[in-house]
């Protein structure tokens, strides 16, 4: 998209609002939905990928070394991998921290 | 140019549809718009129509299949009455949001209850606002002409709007009237195929229907209002057209008998002729009458309607829905929102009539004229209407 959604006027949406460009919701910063972000604490972790298979917005990728983080553009805070985490390492933190 | 048949206006109507080759009809019958219904599945099923006809469970899923086909470019007619608009309701407001051009036919029919299927407004006027391009009809032949005009106007790429075709249920749909029926060169001639603006094909994916957050929701409004306003030259362009191809000029507002009338009677749809020869009666007894028909309701015509009605002292506003508790007809209340500005603004009496079928004959509209010259005499309220013929 060559404008963000906030600088279009009425006229320069496409006729009925279609999207005409496929595969954007991409662009979509679903991250600034979230009020609190897990953290994990490697010293627990098992690299099992629990988290990983949960996240309903694929937003935890694997790092280098083998654990896991959350892709804060698109993580919503929902929980979920703390909740399924087998060991318990997974920390929701307030974002005011 | 065609013959001219005698013929149901609901065989005509479905006749029309064939001639426009339809791409797709899904449709689900319901009284008093069953005929069109059943005669384009004949016309189907006995090959004489190359089209989908698609026998949904409801009509929910009526105008959800029409969205989708409409989508992919297929040429699409639905048409229901009352009790199965309401059902679509969900669906009828979201066809023009995506600028999908359906035609549909809306056999005029009341809303229950009480359970009723005979012939008003109601209807219609529950879905004023749903966004469609919306007109009336009078007659069988205007019916039949104006399938091959909402085809044409509704998938132009300037307007790709859904269009809703009014036409009293019974009154129109039941009646076998002379239709000069339009030869298929003709119809060639005046409706283009259909090029969609958007299409639905997997060569040059796009989405559409996607939500809308509240940054850009305001957007989309104006753009679809400004749309419906802007089919307006297309409509009259239509019009214009179809008068040189058929000889029939149709105009948004028609008038009759306006010059030199101090009273004019508003009405839409197939009370129009009854109030006309009410008009007849009243001028050869010397009264200065006259008659406003509105045959475009949305978008609605400003500029025509204030033309026709210049220079009249009174208009009495056939209306044939109630708004409970409100301001009168809806249709009176839109007209005295359109004059409000206008320098001398007639007085508007309201006579809601015709509700479910009930018969209003010209002696009707004669004595609603002399009760507006007796409420003349005293102050008219803009917020008084009558519920005409009611049994105290």
């Amino acid at each position: 998209m060559a404008k963000s959604e906030l600088e279009l006027s009425w006229k320069d949406l496409e006729v009925g609002c279609v999207v005409s460009e496929p595969g954007n919701a991409s662009q979509y910063r679903t991250g600034d939905w979230r009020s609190v972000r897990p953290v994990w604490d490697t010293e627990k972790c098992i690299q099992c990928g629990v988290c990983y298979i949960f996240c309903p917005d694929m937003a935890i990728k694997k790092t280098q070394d083998g654990y896991f983080e959350a892709d804060l553009y698109y993580c919503k805070g929902c929980g979920i991998c703390a909740q399924e985490c087998i060991t318990g390492c997974i920390r929701m933190l307030e974002e005011e921290e | 140019m065609g013959e001219r048949v005698g013929i149901e206006v609901s065989l005509a109507a479905a006749e029309a549809v064939k001639m426009a080759n339809v791409d797709v009809v899904a449709a689900y019958p319901i009284t008093p718009q069953t005929h069109i219904v059943e005669h384009l599945s004949e016309l189907v099923a006995d090959g004489e129509l190359d089209a989908e006809f698609i026998p949904v469970e409801s009509e929910h899923s009526a105008m959800s299949v029409c969205c989708g086909s409409s989508a992919v470019g297929a040429r699409t007619f639905t048409c229901t009455s009352s009790q199965g608009l309401a059902l679509m309701n969900e669906i009828v407001f979201i066809a023009p949001a995506m600028r999908l051009p359906i035609v549909m036919i809306l056999a005029n029919r009341s809303l229950s209850g009480p359970l009723s299927i005979w012939n008003d407004h109601t209807d219609v006027m529950s879905v004023r606002d749903c966004g469609w391009i919306q007109f009336f009809t009078e007659n069988g032949q205007e019916a039949f002409d104006h399938v091959m005009f909402s085809f044409r106007v509704a998938e132009n790429p300037a307007v790709s709007l859904p269009i809703m075709m009014n036409m009293d249920g019974f009154v129109l749909t039941h009646v076998i009237e002379p239709i000069e029926f339009w030869d298929q060169e003709t119809v060639k001639q005046y409706l283009p195929d259909f090029e969609p603006v958007n299409r639905l094909h997997p060569d040059n994916p796009v989405t559409m229907g996607a939500f809308g957050l509240p940054g850009i929701f305001t957007e989309a409004k104006k753009a679809q209002d400004q749309a419906l306003i802007n089919s307006k030259p297309v409509i009259l362009k239509a019009w214009k057209d179809m008068g040189d191809l058929v000889g029939r000029y149709y105009k948004p507002v028609e008038t009759y008998h306006v010059e030199g009338a101090e009273t004019v009677f508003l009405s839409m749809g197939s009370v129009g002729e009854t109030v006309s020869l009410a008009v007849d009666q009243l001028r050869a007894q010397g009264k200065p009458v006259g008659q406003v028909k509105l045959r475009l309701w949305r978008p609605f015509p400003f500029e025509e309607f204030r033309e026709a009605v210049r220079g009249v002292k009174q208009m009495i506003v056939i209306d044939r829905a109630i708004t409970y508790g409100g301001v009168g007809g809806p249709v009176a209340s839109e007209i005295r929102s359109a004059l409000y500005l206008e320098e001398n603004m007639p007085t508007i009496t309201n006579f809601l009539c015709g509700l479910a079928g009930r018969d209003v004959t010209a002696e009707d509209y004669m004595a609603m004229f002399e009760k507006t010259e007796q409420m003349a005499k005293g102050k008219v309220r803009q917020e008084d209407y009558i519920i005409y013929g009611v049994r105290e």
